[in-house]
């Protein structure tokens, strides 16, 4: 058992650490805001040039042959800088579908575009009353020859308005709840019928709600297999949830340092509120609190090459609940500590907040995960 | 960064585990498992098969009989052993004393207490807290005053955990009137059976006795009693301190205890089905199990970084182990409160002398939920704990 990072992983740390506090302060991020579909394109190529788009993909395929813990410490550092570039949709969401289930023709089409910053993806799941049940899918494929010819709706699908290429569930058999009969298709984001709806999402990232009017695709649009990919879309957004985990930590690291500055600076009653001991006595809950999520998404991340989907499906569960609790308690407590400005657009605090708050909200919440580990007879 | 156990880690816990099962005697473990209070023989006897094995002083350096395992061996045996479940090696001795003979204590000393510290020839107590001075520990009063070849005691102790079946005790008492607080108190160490000691039961709230008071009345005392330097043991005492903290966590108690609420709530019925079916119930077990794993992974954190940067000053992040670890031991005499429900009202007023042997499994359920109200008030109240982390780690 081994805690501390491999020399290549420190690498890793200080590349990306170093590329963010050059490229990423709250300043620079209000400006990438206003760009073209809400986030900086040159950011993006500077991720590119650094090897971190191609990062989880095999060597073979171009990239970097990186592991779950290579992803654990890019999503912690894009969390600690609040990046608002599609990492997750494209390179972890994406580029998980692509590596689980893509066929040689499918990676060559679209991974070097991905590696080199050229393209960008986005996952079409959820729909108006699916929740977090990824196996409820009503949007349909109709088998068409050899073609597929795709119905339904979308929603609050991440990084939408810009993808190139979505990634989208949709049944080719059965009802709307029914465990099989469930494909995943890549769509060109300008195919004939689709149609997207762009808008910020609360934390300051995009989003889009897509229809898609007898959209057809080619045989080479499937990912997996048509009839039964319900166990590779978990896997894939299995691997999301850690990665936001890990995403969680890198906020609630900043968040706790701002809030630990901020109450050392401001003076009351002529002393510096840090000295007070009931905001002393907070801030070491919140320390608490963010460690046991470290702890977890560690936990989730190494879960993540458990070969047993089911024992790997209940850790990350585990990891999502504590995550929710901990991101809860510290993104509430920073505003409660920063007082007033901490509820200003103007003060950074407030926007780490937001997004913490949007994490607990994606692909599962406390309560969702936690019936989960329940039904699964708990963890020991 | 690998987290999973190597296959030298997985056998050595086989190789403890099948020990465990082999040689603790089957009533000491049902005792354990039921919340029951054990005798000091039966408490002694398993000691001494631990120490025959060569485990009873597991890390102590290996000249004065430690093992020489790696972080994560020990934290392997401690879980293991919790789990069993069988007592842990009495901690003042083992834990608190010896560490401070051998680090700070002369040639002398060793020799004299080491060895009969590991077999539990004498049983030790620790003498800190008093009265008025519980998390204030540095306002102590207690006096020792040099005559002669001697040192005169005056003073009281209090919350003296089994104290009545005592040899010894670790005594922090004043030695400098003058000096700052933390200036003027030495450790000094003698037997409980000198003339002038007064052991008073304190009974607690769940009718057991395991803490005491603690009165020092002219006792007199050799000076070569004294371990290290006169006025330095504040210095000792935080060390000593910090030693305690690294085992505070319990996952392997809780780990027990959650295996046992699993048990009694698949028998125990509620609304005519076991209350583990209960929507209700089961969720706030789960979120007990997830705290719980959070914290295992914290605490093989923390082993980890001392196997690695050793282990020199505490962890601040262990007062993260103490503050979740006394949690959730206390939400797990909770849930087992929650899962007997009205049958936790029958009161056994001879609880502790072993006439309760004839009640059901329900005896000491209610006893173990109050008696559990302790772990985030010793070792330094979970207040404490986080004025710890506050200045330590925020430096705030």
């Amino acid at each position: 058992m081994d805690f501390d990072l491999s020399e290549e992983q420190r690498l890793l740390k200080e590349s990306i650490d170093g590329l963010l506090t050059d490229s990423y302060d709250f300043e620079q991020r209000k400006k990438y805001m206003k760009e073209k579909g809400g986030w900086s394109k040159a950011v993006w190529l500077k991720l590119a040039e650094q090897g971190l788009l191609g990062l989880p993909f095999a060597e073979a395929d171009g990239g970097f042959g990186g592991g779950g813990v290579e992803t654990m410490i890019v999503m912690e550092a894009l969390g600690k800088a609040l990046v608002l570039e599609p990492y997750l949709a494209t390179v972890v969401i994406g580029g998980g579908f692509l590596r689980h289930a893509g066929t040689d023709a499918q990676k060559a089409a679209h991974v070097p575009a991905i590696i080199d910053g050229s393209k960008t993806l986005a996952f079409a799941q959820l729909e108006k009353n699916s929740r977090y049940d990824l196996f409820d899918v009503s949007t349909t494929a109709k088998k068409k020859g050899d073609a597929y010819v795709i119905d339904g709706e979308k929603f609050v699908v991440l990084n939408g308005e810009s993808a190139d290429t979505l990634i989208v569930t949709a049944r080719t058999r059965g009802g709307r709840r029914d465990k099989t009969g469930i494909g995943v298709f890549l769509v060109p984001a300008n195919a004939k019928g689709v149609a997207r709806k762009g808008y910020p999402t609360q934390d300051g990232l995009h989003a889009a709600d897509v229809t898609f009017t007898a959209v057809e695709v080619g045989a080479d649009a499937v990912l997996g297999n048509p009839e039964d990919s319900l166990a590779l879309i978990e896997r894939v957004v299995d691997e999301a949830r850690v990665a936001l985990c890990a995403e969680a930590v890198g906020l609630m690291d900043e968040s706790l340092k701002t809030t630990v500055e901020y109450i050392k600076t401001r003076k009351q009653f002529g002393v510096a509120i840090g000295s007070f001991q009931s905001l002393q006595h907070r801030a070491s809950d919140m320390f608490v609190a963010a460690e046991q999520a470290r702890s977890m998404s560690m936990f989730a991340t190494m879960a993540g090459d458990f070969e047993d989907a089911k024992e790997r499906t209940n850790a990350i569960a585990a990891a999502k609940v504590q995550i929710g609790k901990s991101l809860k308690f510290v993104g509430q407590q920073s505003i409660q500590l920063h007082g007033g400005i901490g509820m200003t657009m103007e003060a950074k605090i407030g926007h780490y907040f937001k997004r913490l708050t949007m994490i607990e909200n994606t692909f599962g919440d406390t309560d969702y995960h936690q019936r989960r580990v329940a039904d699964a007879g708990g963890l020991i | 960064m690998d987290l999973a156990f190597t296959r030298e880690e997985q056998a050595f816990r086989e190789e403890v585990r099948s020990f465990f099962r082999d040689n603790v005697p089957p009533d000491t473990r049902r005792k354990m498992v039921e919340g029951r209070h054990l005798s000091k023989d039966e408490m002694v006897n398993w000691w001494r098969i631990l120490n025959k094995k060569g485990w009873g002083v597991s890390h102590w350096p290996k000249e004065y009989g430690g093992t020489g395992w790696t972080a994560v061996q020990h934290y392997i045996f401690n879980e293991e052993l919790q789990a069993h479940p069988a007592p842990q090696p009495l901690a003042f001795g083992v834990s608190m004393v010896g560490p401070v003979i051998y680090t700070f204590g002369n040639e002398e000393q060793k020799k004299k207490y080491l060895p009969r510290i590991a077999n539990v020839d004498d049983w030790w107590c620790q003498g800190f807290s008093e009265p008025g001075s519980g998390s204030d520990l540095a306002s102590l009063k207690t006096k020792a005053e040099r005559r002669g070849d001697k040192w005169i005691i005056n003073g009281q102790k209090t919350w003296t955990t089994l104290a009545q079946h005592a040899d010894m005790i670790f005594c922090l008492c004043r030695t400098d009137n003058n000096a700052k607080k933390q200036m003027g108190i030495s450790f000094i160490v003698f037997s409980m059976k000198s003339k002038g000691v007064t052991v008073r039961p304190i009974q607690t709230i769940d009718g057991g006795h395991e803490v005491n008071e603690v009165f020092f009345d002219d006792v007199e005392v050799p000076i070569e009693n004294l371990i290290g330097e006169e006025n330095k043991g504040w210095d000792y005492a935080k060390f000593l301190l910090g030693n305690e903290r690294t085992g505070i966590a319990r996952v392997g108690v809780s780990k027990e205890r959650i295996r046992r609420i699993k048990d009694l709530a698949s028998k125990v019925e509620s609304g005519g089905k076991p209350i583990i079916q209960d929507a209700a119930f089961r969720e706030k077990l789960t979120a007990c199990e997830i705290e719980l794993k959070a914290l295992e992974l914290t605490q093989l954190r923390v082993v980890a970084d001392e196997g690695k940067h050793g282990k020199g000053k505490p962890n601040p992040a262990s007062s993260v182990l103490k503050i979740k670890g006394s949690e959730i031991q206390q939400t797990t005499t909770e849930l087992l409160m929650e899962v007997i429900g009205p049958f936790a009202a029958p009161y056994d007023e001879h609880g502790d002398d072993g006439s309760n042997e004839a009640m059901d499994w329900t005896a000491q359920i209610a006893p173990s939920y109050f008696n559990n109200r302790k772990v985030s008030i010793y070792g330094g109240s979970n207040e404490i704990q986080r004025n710890i982390i506050a200045k330590a780690v925020l430096g705030l």
